[in-house]
């Protein structure tokens, strides 16, 4: 790692790490409830529909983040509902969602008139190339997702942990997930620039996993967390670098590798133990 | 006569046009301790959703403590089945006894001392106190048990409802439980739903035998002696057994 500091004079670098950062944070913390309240595939869901949003941003010829989030937020909100309140099973809900948004994405883009640049760092990301005005952006919603975790604490842990028991204390329950879910909708919007659209579950699901082997509570596993997938991101964005390959993909294959291991070992272990 | 806590005029309930009770009444007094028995998919579950108001009655009208199901959460404790939760949580013992404080809670407000208190206490009267701060992966089945017994006293409730508390647990777990409810039931109101025929006779005041479903017929032939004839006409069927003083609507 001795060339870091030399990479550090850079600005995209700079940039880079502290995107890395800056994402590591919201996706430790929403990760731990998309980990424990098992709705990965929501998340992937929410994810996918937002790329109808970035076909719209490129479409207006404005940030196509801005267009990520009504459309994320909008997922989140409609795929929860369905499948609370209208009876459609879950993952037929989040299916519709998931290729519709697709689909409305690929439209808009082919009738914007050109090229559309960076198509590709939107749907695999680029760490390497997050304008500073995201960082903005990404810092803003950060902020936002810790002070809603923080205020909702109880609350989240009740319903990730006794749905029913927290129905039963008098909680409004389908709110609060509709809460939750749209603070995942914004987390997407975060990792849209850093691994894209089609890797955000992983980021998502990965350092949080990792984690709760390691972990006694919900707090202590978000931390965790958040270590993990800041040493993911900077990890991958290094190898990255050294490898000359995409930086977003690197980084997923990184923590995927470590997961992997990790769950190999404790099954090898187990069957010795038994 | 004591007061009524739980009054059921001619429930019913219908679960995906499936009927799982029908024409249930029933009346739960101050101090009582009912077991509710019968066979799996007899409803049991169903009656305490009901009471705690996460299942509308299709018919029939139900009131706990004077008011509509849902609307009395500060004064009941619920425990519900063990074998529904993620072990691989993480969770300390004391954190989930701390949810049952929840009730008394706003929206937002966080948790204080008296709540850590009154946590402390509820894992004392359990037995737990040496594993406060224990997850819940690395607990026995019988002392996730009684964490969730501890949960449900943490609010101090004056109605405690369990749902098959001594579903596969040791024999020795299971003693130490009902020593735990006989305690318990000098200062609550207890409805115990279990397959535990028969231990529950001998600790509690008295059993409701509970089945709408269409093999009623087992039950019968395992539960109620001289109501074979009820169940087999009835859907649905009440059976009072050791019934003390108190009065309590019989099956026709």
């Amino acid at each position: 790692m001795t060339m870091m500091p030399d990479l550090l004079a850079y600005e995209f670098i700079r940039n880079a790490f502290l995107a890395a950062l800056l994402s590591s944070v919201a996706c430790g913390i929403i990760g731990t409830y998309v980990v424990v309240k098992k709705i990965g595939y929501i998340s992937g869901g929410i994810a996918h529909t937002a790329f109808g949003g970035i076909g719209l941003g490129y479409y207006l010829g404005v940030n196509p983040l801005l267009g990520v989030i009504p459309f994320s937020l909008a997922a989140a909100l409609a795929i929860g509902l369905l499948s609370k309140k209208a009876g459609i099973a879950e993952d037929t809900a989040i299916g519709a969602f998931w290729a519709a948004g697709m689909a409305i994405g690929v439209i808009f883009i082919g009738l914007t008139p050109g090229y559309a640049p960076n198509l590709f760092s939107y749907l695999f990301g680029n760490i390497l190339t997050v304008p500073a005005a995201d960082l903005w952006l990404i810092l803003l919603l950060d902020l936002l997702i810790i002070s809603v975790v923080w205020l909702f604490s109880k609350e989240f842990l009740a319903i990730s942990f006794d749905e029913e028991y927290a129905r039963v204390s008098g909680l409004k329950t389908t709110l609060l997930d509709l809460l939750l879910l749209c603070l995942i909708a914004l987390t997407v919007v975060i990792m849209v620039r850093v691994v894209g659209i089609v890797m955000v579950i992983a980021l998502l699901t990965l350092p949080a996993a990792v984690a709760r082997s390691f972990s006694r509570t919900l707090q202590g596993m978000m931390a965790l967390a958040v270590l993990l997938s800041l040493s993911f991101s900077v990890v991958g964005l290094w190898l990255s670098y050294l490898l000359d390959v995409a930086s977003g993909a690197t980084i997923i294959l990184v923590a995927s590798v470590v997961f992997l291991t990790l769950n190999l070992a404790t099954v090898l272990v187990r069957s010795k133990g038994r | 006569m004591n007061r009524v806590i739980i009054e059921c005029d001619r429930l019913g309930v219908e679960l995906d046009g499936m009927k799982v009770l029908d024409n249930l009444s029933l009346s739960v007094y101050e101090g009582d301790f009912l077991g509710i028995v019968g066979p799996n998919g007899g409803g049991k579950t169903t009656l305490l959703r009901v009471i705690l108001g996460l299942q509308k009655p299709t018919s029939g009208t139900v009131t706990v403590f004077g008011k509509s199901p849902g609307q009395a959460a500060e004064r009941i404790g619920y425990v519900p089945q063990r074998l529904f939760f993620d072990r691989e949580f993480p969770i300390s013992v004391l954190d989930i006894v701390l949810m049952g404080r929840l009730s008394g809670k706003k929206l937002l407000q966080r948790y204080d001392r008296k709540d850590r208190m009154k946590a402390l206490e509820a894992i004392e009267l359990v037995g737990l106190s040496k594993l406060k701060d224990r997850r819940i992966g690395a607990l026995s089945g019988g002392e996730l048990q009684r964490a969730l017994i501890a949960r449900a006293l943490a609010g101090a409730p004056e109605l405690l409802l369990l749902d098959e508390p001594t579903a596969s647990v040791d024999p020795e777990m299971k003693t130490t439980i009902y020593d735990l409810l006989e305690k318990l039931m000098q200062q609550l109101t207890i409805i115990l739903v279990t397959h535990d025929t028969g231990m529950i006779s001998s600790h509690v005041t008295r059993i409701a035998c509970l089945n709408c479903s269409l093999d009623m017929h087992q039950a019968g032939s395992t539960l109620g002696r001289k109501t074979m004839d009820d169940l087999y006409h009835y859907p649905v069927d009440l059976v009072v057994h050791n019934e003390p003083s108190q009065q309590t609507p019989q099956p026709q």
